[in-house]
């Protein structure tokens, strides 16, 4: 090796370059286009800052003797989110059956437990909510249908995932013993599946804290019907006691839900 | 006492896996199959159970024609016949004692079954075949606490505990070491000899095969090219059966077993 070839190495061809610059400047004229259309009002953005300091002058001090109205509230809304998942977890069983691809009894099944799934899962519990109000009237029924509704898709997509992947040779094992398919199912697919099962509904029955606590904005129960009564009639430092409440019901709530799934791995 | 004739088994990919074995087997002795990977071992043993479907072809069980079975027929054919696997197939997450008794699954119903109350006699039985394999005092362990041996044996008795006409077995010892897998051998010999049923057990490691066999067959590429006893495998029958190879060290000399 005498003669050294001097090799110009370069991370991208021209082509490359050209296709990376005319993405950025495509991604700078988006930016560009949305700023002026969505038509903003400056002297709103410089006054912000002033109407939050006034905001949380008015909030505070938080009104500590207004925990007695929301203590009934608050509980209100643990139920709501407890009772939803429980009958989240009891409608999502069937259609994580129906929807996983080696438990389902016939490919037709797959496609009606899908449109469940993506139905349920396309809706946001407050249109959920607004929908249900329709039906059974404001307060905690609605609110109950509503994250019920909301929570089957999720529950029903991550069993039937999780359903799928499991080991087939348990089941061939069960199979082999003479069981029929009940049988199968009870045992060589449903301790497979039992971790994920519990572990999603309490991931479920924490994200169900943190929306009963909403959905009561359309009249759907829980402490979110005391928080829009109360900022209605701008009493604000109810409103701040309420928003401590909610924030020390969804900790607990996350560390509840994380200390249990912890114990399940 | 068991038979197989003619059978095929085709896969829709259009592979052959079977192409007309038969089979008779009538006294209780231990059948190994060798054959090279692919050459159809697994699947005709899972035809036997009808955890395959074989293509054509019939098994009869005692005087009960199996590949016409369906539904409940099916299922109580299957429970008259033990099946022991590679990977071992325990409930990794369920009891050890759980996992003896899936075992009966066949013989108690949907409420027995869900919820754990099995019949005083299984439960015995359980406890008296834990015992027998030498797993005593694991009844209440999970299975995936348990090493290979361990797992192998709970199979072992997973499938006796079902009152099996015969015994299939496949690959029961290639996750496990040489020492522990001749003490499996040995134990699948020794039950099906104390219950007086035959196995099957498909088998890669000859020596191994050779040594706890009765009879011997070779299955290459779905066809059956040798049955016979164990003195008999030479080695112009392995390279039939596996192809051509120096065997002069694989072999098993006969007479060494004598001593």
């Amino acid at each position: 090796m005498t003669a050294l070839k001097t090799t110009v190495w370069k991370r991208f061809s021209k082509k490359q370059s050209l296709e990376r610059y005319s993405i950025e400047f495509v991604i700078v004229l988006v930016f560009v286009w949305a700023t002026k259309s969505v038509d903003i009002y400056w002297p709103f953005i410089t006054d912000a800052p002033h109407q939050a300091a006034d905001l949380l002058n008015r909030m505070t001090p938080p009104d500590f003797a207004f925990i007695g109205t929301i203590i009934p509230s608050l509980i209100e809304t643990i139920n709501i989110a407890t009772l939803s998942t429980i009958f989240a977890l009891i409608l999502s069983f069937p259609i994580a059956i129906l929807n996983a691809r080696n438990t389902t009894p016939h490919p037709i099944f797959l496609v009606v437990a899908r449109v469940i799934v993506v139905t349920s899962r396309s809706v946001n519990e407050l249109v959920w909510g607004l929908i249900f109000v329709v039906f059974f009237g404001p307060g905690a029924i609605a609110g109950i249908a509503a994250l019920t509704m909301r929570s089957l898709g999720f529950m029903s997509k991550l069993v039937s995932e999780s359903i799928e992947e499991i080991d087939p040779g348990q089941v061939e094992a069960i199979r082999a013993t003479g069981a029929n398919g009940i049988k199968v199912f009870l045992y060589g697919v449903l301790p497979q599946v039992m971790p994920t099962i519990m572990g999603t509904t309490i991931f479920r029955w924490d994200i169900n804290i943190r929306q009963s606590s909403v959905i009561g904005l359309v009249g759907a129960g829980g402490i979110g019907i005391l928080l829009t009564s109360a900022m209605n009639m701008f009493r604000w430092r109810n409103v701040s006691m309420i928003l401590i409440s909610i924030f020390v019901v969804v900790l607990a709530g996350e560390y509840v839900s994380a200390a249990v799934r912890k114990k399940l791995t | 006492m068991f038979s197989v004739k003619n059978l095929v088994k085709k896969y829709p990919t259009g592979q052959m896996a079977l192409k007309g074995c038969s089979v008779d087997i009538d006294k209780a002795q231990i059948v190994s199959i060798f054959g090279p990977s692919g050459a159809g071992k697994s699947t005709f043993i899972r035809c036997i159970n009808r955890l395959v479907e074989p293509t054509s072809g019939e098994v009869y069980l005692d005087d009960v024609e199996i590949t016409s079975l369906k539904g409940r027929e099916l299922h109580k054919a299957r429970r008259q016949m033990g099946m022991i696997f590679q990977e071992y197939n325990l409930i990794e997450r369920l009891t050890v004692m759980e996992n003896v008794l899936s075992g009966r699954l066949g013989y108690v119903s949907f409420l027995q079954a869900m919820f754990r109350r099995f019949p005083k006699e299984s439960i015995d039985e359980a406890f008296y075949l834990l015992e027998r394999v030498g797993l005593a005092g694991y009844h209440n362990q999970r299975a995936d606490a348990l090493s290979g041996g361990q797992r192998q044996r709970v199979g072992i008795i997973r499938a006796l505990i079902q009152h099996p006409k015969i015994l299939l077995v496949d690959e029961p010892t290639s996750g496990l070491d040489p020492k522990t897998a001749m003490i499996i051998m040995q134990l699948i010999k020794d039950l099906a000899k104390e219950k007086d049923i035959p196995a099957i057990v498909n088998i890669h490691d000859v020596a191994l095969g050779q040594r706890y066999a009765d009879r011997i067959i070779g299955l290459t590429e779905g066809k059956i090219v040798f049955d016979g006893p164990p003195a008999e495998v030479s080695e112009e029958t392995l390279t039939m059966i596996y192809g051509e190879e120096d065997w002069s060290k694989t072999i098993r000399k006969v007479e060494d077993e004598e001593e």
